[in-house]
């Protein structure tokens, strides 16, 4: 046995590993030439001004300098996105994991059936869409109508098309679609907890759902948990489809412009790519700050 | 008393090893104040009602005739005259297509399938080697994947579209296969997963026993990650289902689904009873999945029972 022992361990060497290899390079090639070089070009691109027909002009940091000195929109863009992910960041975290947690504990059959429920508007795709008819600006939307009958308006006020109003419309509905990866995530995580944490825990003195929940689920779902943050600083940050989509492209005084409708704006309406890249790389160091900080806050869980 | 326990029964799960451990220690179990219980309640069933509206809404609007739709006060649920007609006149409305719609649906299917299956089994095999596998550099490895994920896809389209016609890839299957190979999500969320439910004794063992890595891949990391396989197998595939390529995409053999509904949907006030319909159609597929893949898991997940 010993003898055995030690002729694998022997073995460990590069021949070992060559199934490691063959494993991880099909992605890593995918990975290298259409994320890897697409960021790198764009980061690169960030230092030149084109407008994909004429040349790259070499321009240095004055795609940089333009945004914070020059550009009117880029600052409320900042401030909307700031707020919009402030609110929706760890709201929306915080609600993809309690509803996970909440139907954890109903038999599989009723689990999958409330999953689903929660799960739809990512299934439905744009979804929406309902929000639109549901604060349509007329008298036929539903809030409008509802308000009507109620006497509680005169006349239909138009939700989305002003300025007091829209950015908390766009937060209601990004948080109302956070159930989408991070949620099934973790019900994925919180079912593969060893059942025997929580009678080891209750032997050590947990009393209560809460202490059980901070010492012992918690712990154990650090990973999946890390992941789901991950995906919702990403979702917050980039939050860009809906608020076009519900606040139209400008939105009203740029009320309810974030960064990646700013970006929309200067790439695909004006061409200027260089400094759309400058806007994508700003904005991904803020979200790369982000992700820093919150591995750091939860290494402190269950301490 | 009786009937209240045997609901009881039905709606907490039987199996749950947790409870009947507790019980057999006999340690106090932890339950919700009354109050708590009432709040729980509320609160999933009105996100539930709220979360599923939309779908509600969707298939009854496709089964309303034009004037309902449009109806004052809009009606949410309720189908006064149900017709068929909405999904009658898809076939008319999409027989001045130039090529069969039959091509449509199998260029969707083909791509779908395809582009999930190599998804989840590239991310897996990829996210096995960075949790398990103690090469040189996994670590830097799997910072840049994670940072990867932060990077806003929009300004990657124009450099991902100069790849694309540098490998002469433009207008072929390979523009929807390719960018969600390169996704970092699989590979992110199955690492995470690997690290947290495959303990390293079970690796040690199978290795002093002499399985190759290939062996251990197969025998004994897939058996265990299923849940998060099948959930990941879900995420690809709604994302494919419904992605449309921007500007790399012009023959119309080569089209999928979404592309030519897209066509109807953007027909106007007087087509929304197809447009719903159309919805409809599109929904069912992934919802397909959705039910195939977390019944498994819910499977998966009491039949698994792995120990340290």
């Amino acid at each position: 046995m010993v003898n055995r022992l030690n002729l694998k361990l022997s073995k460990n060497g590069f021949t070992r590993k060559i199934p490691l290899y063959i494993m991880i390079t099909p992605f890593l090639i995918a990975f290298c030439i259409f994320t890897v070089i697409p960021i790198f070009s764009s980061i690169v691109l960030s230092f030149f001004s084109y407008d994909m027909v004429g040349k790259f002009d070499f321009v240095g940091v004055d795609n940089y300098f333009r945004m914070i000195m020059d550009d009117d929109v880029f600052p409320i863009s900042f401030k909307n996105t700031l707020l919009f992910a402030i609110v929706t960041g760890p709201l929306g975290f915080m609600l993809s994991f309690v509803l996970a947690w909440f139907i954890n504990e109903f038999s599989p059959k009723i689990r999958t059936f409330l999953s689903f429920l929660f799960y739809a508007p990512a299934l439905v795709g744009n979804a929406y869409f309902i929000w639109k008819i549901v604060f349509s600006g007329d008298s036929y939307g539903y809030i409008n109508s509802f308000l009507l009958s109620l006497g509680l308006i005169t006349e239909p006020v138009i939700w989305l098309k002003d300025a007091n109003y829209i950015m908390t419309i766009i937060i209601i509905v990004q948080l109302w679609q956070s159930m989408g990866v991070s949620f099934l995530a973790n019900i994925s995580g919180l079912q593969n907890i060893n059942g025997e944490l929580y009678e080891a825990g209750s032997i050590d003195g947990i009393r209560n759902r809460w202490q059980e929940l901070w010492y012992i689920t918690f712990p154990s779902m650090k990973n999946i948990l890390l992941f789901s943050a991950v995906m919702q600083i990403q979702a917050s940050f980039a939050a860009g489809t809906v608020a076009v989509e519900l606040a139209g492209f400008p939105s009203v005084n740029h009320a309810a412009d974030t960064i990646v409708a700013h970006m929309m704006d200067v790439g695909t309406v004006r061409y200027e790519m260089g400094y759309a890249s400058a806007i994508a790389v700003f904005l991904f160091g803020m979200m790369a700050i982000t992700r820093i900080v919150i591995g750091k806050l939860l290494d402190m869980v269950g301490k | 008393m009786k009937s209240l326990l045997k609901r009881k029964k039905f709606f907490f799960r039987k199996s749950d090893k947790v409870k009947v451990q507790r019980e057999a220690s006999a340690v106090k179990r932890y339950t919700r104040s009354k109050v708590g219980n009432v709040f729980y309640f509320l609160f999933l069933g009105a996100f539930g009602l709220f979360s599923v509206l939309p779908l509600i809404y969707c298939v009854t609007s496709s089964f309303k005739p034009l004037d309902e739709i449009m109806i004052f006060p809009p009606r949410l649920v309720v189908v006064v005259r149900p017709t068929f007609e909405n999904y009658l006149s898809l076939p008319n409305l999409l027989s001045n297509l130039k090529i069969p719609l039959s091509r449509y649906v199998s260029n969707s299917l083909f791509v779908s399938i395809i582009t999930t299956a190599l998804y989840v089994f590239i991310s897996t095999m990829a996210a096995f080697v960075l949790a398990k596998g103690n090469l040189k550099g996994s670590k830097t490895v799997f910072m840049i994947i994670q940072f990867a994920l932060l990077y806003t896809s929009y300004t990657l389209a124009v450099p991902q579209y100069l790849v694309f016609s540098n490998l002469k890839m433009i207008d072929t299957y390979w523009v929807y296969i390719l960018p969600y190979l390169a996704s970092t999500m699989g590979v992110f969320l199955m690492k995470q997963y690997i690290d947290g439910y495959v303990p390293n004794a079970l690796m040690e063992a199978a290795e002093i026993d002499g399985a190759g890595y290939f062996r251990i891949f197969f025998k004994i990391i897939i058996p265990i990650v299923k849940p998060c396989l099948l959930t990941l197998t879900l995420f690809g595939f709604r994302d494919v289902w419904s992605a449309v390529p921007q500007g790399t995409i012009f023959s119309e053999q080569l089209k999928t689904l979404p592309q030519v509904m897209a066509q109807i949907t953007s027909g106007g006030i007087a087509r929304s009873g197809s447009a719903m319909a159309v919805t409809v159609i599109m929904m069912i597929p992934p919802i397909l999945v959705y039910i195939i893949s977390q019944s498994n898991v819910v499977e998966a997940m009491s039949s698994a029972g792995i120990k340290e």
